[in-house]
């Protein structure tokens, strides 16, 4: 017993730091203690990450197999914990200004963290299914945290019931696989799936994936993201776009390969499809958009479906593949966010594209910053963001999904277009009155510069996330 | 010495860098600095590369001067040169610095334009030294993004299209090849190009989607590329792009997209395409060479009808490509020496032409051929300049363009004499286009009112010219300067190529029996 809590330490220990940070701020009742509790947050982040990442060693398994400590999850793990520090450390400027920062938002964010944390280690439908609603329902409330405004709070009920009808498709899966695999273990269920997938059986493992293509935001289940997207503060929507991704992308793969590792041919053509619609989706509805927000969510979505065309590999390099993708993707989405949080004018925030004419002229350092990240999120070279696309076309090539490759280049060639457009609002539009002033934070534009250096830098050794990834993948397929 | 390739190639991006974040303000001081910071640093790339030119041993076929290391994703960092792409890097490097030149009269963002021609030095050069097939891809992909922000920023008044055309054609084109090069990576198990230049593709017959492939693997790979090369190149029927980014781009964006961009489609074809799908490009040869007869007559013929000086040069270089892609896949000794001859005279003749333009460009402020009439009066010496590069394009013998285009009509003629037949014609069209603009931009009586105060070249402009002229003269009198560096390489090209196609034939009979 003792054991299983070391194993699962960390967890433990970011619950009673929420905890005790809720009840000093009710019993003190001053919003003045959510900036330094904000800091406190993003510090406890960083140590809990440097300590999975260092300490961090083979595989354990708590609780008879519901917790599953692993390569793989505490690369997810890192990976969360260090974006949700960098998106916490953006927004106190931002919440700051406008009010926003009540001392709840850090310790939602402490609890969303722990329930993905449980979710990326999952070794059960139980405990999935636990992390899942624990991240969703601390989210739902951050996403309205804007109580005062009709799109914040639109935003949050929108979440709310189409994630209610998320976790509902996903519980029904589970109850399916249950009824079928009699176990509720990963460990069990893909021992019952090896020997064939009845109808039952499969019927449950559909019902799990339309779950969990909601909350990666897969077409067709992507309605909401733009809206929530749109609606949240911004710092919120950089949340969503970040660690909950990730996240949900890990349990995919997790149950995917756990559960479900001895019928690939069963789920592949499922997942090759979620991919090329969100490719195609997201690369053809983010064109029109002139809100930067909204086409964030479009891009995000198109993004996802790069990662998915690692998972539908169903291979070793598939997941390797993903993990790369989706840290490339974290980070780039860190500094895209960071940028989009210094659009302001006259302390109000703007989001729409054509604001950023000329922004060249009077802000080159930040232009090509976002320039840097906006050719790495259309996958130009030598950004890194050209072989987290390499990666996953490889995996999907050589996983025998050529089609879908070639599929995936040809999206990326229509995404391209409205990075471009962004560019062309920076650097080639005409000089006409000021339309952005402010956003001089230090903290946003480190994080915007640091974002842009890695997807340059990193092309010579990807800062041994490559590494990483290989062992991580390994343990979660064999 | 031993790392000459990284040096040379990366040195134009070094000092992008220094330039990048060391220079500040955009006063006439700062303006000067960068212009002179570029100016040097292309010199001594220049100067540089001359040292790989002297070193290097035109007798030995394989790559030189090779770099090797790890690097992430299995691929590897390798970079070297051999006979093929040695003079393609002097190219380069011969002509940025002269494109620097003539950018001095830029005002506008100067720190930003010398930052982007010499980062696209840098993947410009790398392309050609590259030998992995993703550091190949990165080089080549990325050069679009200097080349999208200099039409974009620095064009004409329609640059926001023709930037956007630029970048989405080409990006289009390149990606299938990204495709291709993960299956060879996937086939061969390596990215490194020597070893894929002995790798044999797979050539069996197989059907897909109901279409018989002839030549199988081979056949979809040299696609794949194709798709990629013949839009850079650019070939008919996908080379409107060219004409809407050469008329909008700013002279010196011109220049080096005529002497250096397009020459990247023609290396590309003669490294992969046939160098590693010799199978794949003799199905597909034919095509090619009809195609390249078509481009030849068709846009010579629209060369003929343009009113923009701009664009019936880029038609004439389309026109000019074509001869490069009939040699090349002519594939036998003259044609790929004719090809590679004539790729690097069309950078001297093109980049003059284009620098031609831009010099009464910067007066006048038009392109229209119209606006022009008489230049000869007031013009003596741009008069004899630019009616030397005319003859020249148009393939006089004595000039270097002679040269390629009758190696390349030679080849072709041992292999189809109908093509051949064809694309002889376009020789007399392009003297008709290249005489009848120079007739009405030079001569006659000068009765334009504007034109009565034109000067002629200043001291900087005949220097800019200078070089162009004695390389054009120089290699149409003395071509053996280049065959010579060139031959021994070709040769064991050509031989490699005859041998696997003999292999395959084998093969397939073999079979049969």
């Amino acid at each position: 017993m003792s054991a299983d809590l070391t194993i699962i330490l960390p967890e433990i220990l970011l619950s009673v730091f929420a905890m005790l940070g809720l009840i000093g701020a009710v019993y003190t009742s001053k919003d003045g203690l959510a900036s330094p509790l904000l800091w406190a947050t993003s510090t406890v982040f960083l140590a809990v990450a440097a300590w999975i990442g260092f300490a961090g060693e083979g595989t354990n398994v708590a609780f008879g197999g519901m917790f599953v400590d692993d390569a793989f999850s505490r690369f997810a793990k890192v990976t969360i914990l260090v974006s949700a520090a960098a998106v916490l450390l953006m927004s106190e400027g931002y919440m700051s200004q406008r009010g926003l920062l009540r001392f709840e938002y850090p310790m939602l964010v402490v609890l969303a963290v722990v329930g993905m944390m449980t979710m990326v280690s999952a070794g059960d439908l139980m405990a999935l299914y636990m992390g899942l609603e624990l991240q969703s329902l601390a989210l739902y409330v951050v996403a309205s945290l804007r109580r005062d405004s009709v799109k914040s709070t639109e935003a949050g009920l929108k979440y709310f019931v189409l994630g209610a009808l998320s976790s509902g498709l996903l519980l029904y899966g589970a109850s399916l696989v249950y009824g079928y695999a009699g176990t509720t273990l990963f460990s069990g269920i893909v021992q019952v799936a090896e020997e064939g997938v009845s109808l039952g059986l499969l019927f449950g493992l559909v019902f799990l994936m339309a779950g969990f293509a909601f909350k990666v935001s897969a077409v067709p289940f992507h309605m909401w993201t733009p809206d929530v997207y749109e609606g949240s503060p911004t710092p919120v929507t950089a949340f969503f776009a970040t660690a909950p991704k990730m996240t949900a992308m890990a349990l995919f793969a997790r149950v995917m390969h756990d559960a479900f590792g001895g019928a690939v041919a069963d789920w592949q053509q499922v997942m090759a499809l979620l991919s090329v619609l969100s490719m195609f989706l997201g690369a053809f509805a983010a064109i029109g958009q002139t809100n930067i927000k909204r086409l964030m969510a479009f891009s995000s979505i198109a993004h996802m479906g790069y990662a998915l065309m690692g998972l539908a590999a169903g291979t070793v390099l598939g997941v390797q593949a993903m993990l790369v993708y989706m840290a490339i993707y974290v980070t780039m989405n860190v500094g895209t966010f960071a940028f989009i949080l210094m659009m302001e004018k006259d302390g109000q925030p703007v989001v729409e594209i054509d604001s950023l004419k000329m922004y060249s002229k009077r802000e080159p350092g930040k232009a090509l910053a976002m320039l840097v990240l906006l050719f790495s999120l259309a996958g130009v070279p030598p950004m890194l963001g050209f072989f987290g696309k390499l990666y996953v076309l490889r995996a999907a090539y050589e996983g025998g999904l050529a089609w879908l490759a070639v599929a995936g280049v040809i999206a990326s060639v229509i995404g391209a277009y409205y990075y471009l457009r962004i560019v062309f609002y920076m650097y080639f539009g005409e000089a006409d009155e000021e339309r952005l002033n402010g956003g001089k934070s230090p903290i946003l534009w480190a994080m915007l510069m640091g974002s842009a250096a890695v997807m340059v830098l990193g092309i010579i050794n990807m800062f041994g996330v490559e590494g990483a990834a290989v062992a991580a993948a390994l343990t979660l397929v064999n | 010495m031993d790392n000459i390739l990284s040096i040379t190639t990366f040195m134009p991006a070094l000092a992008a860098l220094i330039l990048a974040v060391f220079l500040r303000g955009e006063d006439e001081a700062a303006q000067r600095n960068a212009k002179w910071v570029a100016m040097a640093t292309t010199v001594i790339t220049f100067i540089a590369s001359l040292f790989i030119l002297f070193e290097f041993d035109p007798n030995d076929t394989g790559f030189q001067f090779v770099e090797e290391g790890t690097w992430i994703m299995g691929l590897t960092y390798k970079m070297g040169v051999d006979g093929i792409s040695v003079l393609f890097v002097m190219l380069t490097t011969f002509i940025m610095p002269l494109v620097i030149a003539a950018s001095w009269s830029v005002t506008d963002r100067v720190k930003e334009y010398m930052i982007a021609f010499l980062l696209l030095e840098t993947l410009m050069l790398g392309v050609f030294m590259a030998l992995d097939l993703v550091l190949f891809y990165l080089f080549f992909e990325a050069g679009l993004i200097p080349m999208f922000l200099i039409i974009g920023i620095w064009g004409g008044a329609n640059r926001i299209y023709a930037s956007f055309k630029f970048f989405l054609y080409t990006f289009l084109g390149s990606v299938l090849m990204l495709v291709a090069m993960v299956g060879m990576y996937a086939d061969a198990g390596t990215t490194d190009v020597e070893m894929l230049l002995n790798h044999q593709f797979g050539t069996e017959t197989f059907s897909l989607l109901g279409i018989q492939i002839v030549g199988g693997m081979q056949t979809l790979l040299f696609l794949a590329f194709f798709a990629s090369f013949a839009v850079k190149m650019p070939m008919w029927p996908v080379h409107t792009w060219l004409p809407d980014a050469h008329v909008q781009a700013p002279t010196a964006g011109s220049v080096v997209l005529a002497a250096i961009l397009l020459k990247l489609g023609g290396y590309g074809f003669i490294r992969f395409s046939i160098g590693m799908f010799p199978v794949g490009s003799d199905v597909m040869a034919p095509l090619v060479l009809w195609m390249s007869a078509i481009a030849i007559v068709y846009t010579s013929l629209v060369a003929l009808v343009q009113e923009d000086m701009k664009k019936l040069i880029a038609y004439s270089s389309v026109a000019h490509m074509g001869f490069v892609t009939m040699g090349i896949f002519a594939a036998n000794q003259q044609g790929l020496d004719g090809a590679i001859f004539q790729m690097l005279s069309h950078g001297f003749i093109s980049g003059a032409l284009f620098l031609c333009v831009g010099v009464i460009y910067d007066r006048m402020h038009t392109r229209e051929i119209d606006a022009y009439g008489g230049l000869v009066n007031r013009m003596p010496a741009y008069a004899l300049i630019f009616m030397l590069f005319t003859m020249a394009n148009v393939g006089l013998p004595g000039t270097s363009g002679f040269v390629g285009e009758f190696l390349t009509l030679m080849a072709v003629f041992q292999v189809n004499t109908w093509v051949a037949a064809v694309a002889t014609t376009g020789v007399i069209f392009s003297a008709a286009y290249a005489l009848w603009l120079y007739r009405r931009v030079v001569m006659g009586d000068l009765i334009k009112e504007s034109l009565k105060s034109i000067t002629d070249m200043s001291r900087r402009e005949r220097a800019i010219f200078a070089p162009l002229v004695v390389m054009t003269i120089l290699l149409g009198v003395y071509p053996a300067l280049i065959l010579d560096i060139i031959g021994p390489s070709v040769a064991a090209l050509v031989t490699q190529y005859d041998t696997a196609l003999a292999a395959a034939e084998a093969a397939t009979q073999f079979a049969e029996n």
